[in-house]
């Protein structure tokens, strides 16, 4: 398996990874292979894994059995340095907005003039300028989870994985973090989201994975998956269904 | 009645006067307790958040002595730091037995459990919120006490107000450690001891009413600073 892709840059890649939680599986991908272009979003109904997957990926829990392989290698601390993480609740640091910015930034090592001059191209690329010096536990929703998304992409990652950013958002929160998400994906960003929105998959996917039962039912391009899904867990999802 | 009146007013002239002799005791006890805690919170904050974030076995049961250790019985506290500093103690030979040092040791030893598990409490809960984002963000456990710490800055003030209420208003560590030596060890709680003995009511009223006030106003502090936590907490709900 390592040497499938041996030379793609940015590719990543799951070899039978198993979870099991107190003898269930939670989690059974045999192969799965992220290495096109633009965003990858992951979709399912609750308990499918998507979340799980997702931390695998990034090498938040390791699983049972299988390895999560990033160009061509076992995935390791440096692979998980150019990885960042956005997660369903923004858990930012009780401090301001411009400090949670600064925190990663520090961690780079990035000077104190480079990091104000960094901070203030992150809050405009998130809309938060006015918002600097506030409280980051006072933000609304969706500015928390812009500045979660910002904090992340200050990190200069190749990969970003997102868990279900916006579900708890408005439709005009929603907006602004999707053209977020494009524009970081634009910039080469490899994008892995988690979403149960089947519209922001029309919207944001350029490959689509879909799962149920903490397995991946079919995974192909957002055209193929959504306009003719090849099985039925898909057609049922995909058409509205309260699929389990 | 009358001469409980008397009493109080004696008290009270003892206050608004400015005693020298009152303010004296009040000062040494202030001085003795801020620099207790002082002390506590450079052992016990970084103790707490270690056992906070660290994993290893025996931690539970280290976990289990801290929390009795909060319970600790101060004359007791002041025995075995009275047997270390005595003369023929490990620490005689430092000559520290009834002098203010010997008095900051022993709230020191009684704080510091208080400091430690109040901290690992906070810390712990804190944690857990943080785990996972700090460690995509690349941050390891060693390094993720300090980020634990400084974000649990207002918490962790109430950790130390509730070691200084304790410290301030303790008495039987101090008594035998410091002697109760005027001028030298005499501390309110001490004082108020003795004078009551004496049947100097107005004095150890007038401490009374002093140490009563320190209570309430670290008791408001505390309050104050809880409820702005839960607001923080409720803000990020």
């Amino acid at each position: 398996m390592r040497d499938l892709m041996p030379d793609m840059p940015n590719c990543l890649q799951a070899d039978g990874l198993r979870v099991e939680r107190n003898g269930k599986l939670l989690l059974d991908v045999p192969q799965l292979m992220m290495d096109g272009p633009g965003p990858t979003l992951i979709l399912g109904p609750n308990g499918a894994g998507k979340s799980l997957l997702l931390r695998c990926l990034h090498g938040l829990i390791k699983a049972d059995a299988g390895q999560v392989m990033q160009d061509g290698g076992v995935l390791n601390a440096a692979h998980m340095a150019r990885q960042a993480m956005v997660f369903q609740q923004p858990v930012l640091l009780r401090r301001s907005v411009s400090a949670n910015l600064d925190f990663v930034l520090k961690r780079l090592g990035l000077g104190r003039t480079a990091r104000k001059i960094r901070i203030q191209e992150l809050l405009a690329e998130g809309g938060l300028e006015t918002k600097a010096r506030q409280s980051a536990r006072s933000l609304s929703g969706g500015e928390a989870q812009r500045l979660a998304i910002l904090r992340a992409l200050a990190l200069g990652p190749e990969t970003l994985f997102l868990d279900e950013p916006t579900s708890a958002l408005d439709p005009a929160a929603t907006q602004m973090i999707e053209a977020m998400i494009l524009r970081a994906s634009a910039r080469g960003v490899r994008i892995v989201m988690v979403t149960h929105d089947v519209g922001q998959a029309r919207r944001l996917a350029a490959d689509i994975v879909m799962m149920q039962g903490g397995r991946v039912v079919e995974h192909g391009t957002a055209k193929q998956v959504l306009e003719a899904p090849q099985c039925q867990a898909s057609r049922q999802y995909l058409a509205g269904w309260l699929v389990t | 009645m009358q001469d409980f009146a008397s009493q109080f007013s004696q008290a009270g002239h003892l206050i608004l006067t400015g005693d020298p002799d009152l303010w004296a005791i009040v000062m040494l006890s202030l001085q003795v307790s801020v620099l207790a805690v002082l002390i506590s919170a450079v052992i016990g904050m970084p103790v707490g958040a270690a056992l906070a974030v660290a994993r290893f076995p025996g931690r539970r049961a280290l976990i289990i002595l801290m929390n009795a250790l909060m319970g600790f019985p101060p004359v007791v506290v002041g025995l075995l730091v009275y047997l270390m500093l005595s003369r023929s103690g490990p620490l005689g030979v430092l000559e520290l037995l009834y002098t203010p040092t010997a008095m900051i040791i022993a709230q020191t030893v009684l704080v510091t459990p208080i400091v430690a598990a109040l901290t690992r409490q906070v810390i712990e809960m804190l944690a857990e919120e943080y785990s996972e984002q700090l460690r995509s963000l690349g941050v390891s456990r060693l390094a993720s006490v300090p980020v634990l710490l400084w974000d649990a800055r207002l918490a962790l003030v109430t950790a130390l107000l509730a070691g200084f209420g304790r410290a301030i208003a303790e008495v039987g560590a101090v008594i035998i450690v410091g002697g109760n030596i005027n001028h030298v060890t005499r501390v309110m709680t001490t004082t108020i001891a003795l004078e009551t003995s004496k049947g100097n009511l107005a004095l150890a009223l007038a401490l009374g009413t002093i140490l009563i006030g320190i209570a309430v106003a670290v008791n408001a502090a505390v309050s104050a600073l809880t409820l702005r936590t839960e607001q923080e907490g409720l803000r990020h709900a």
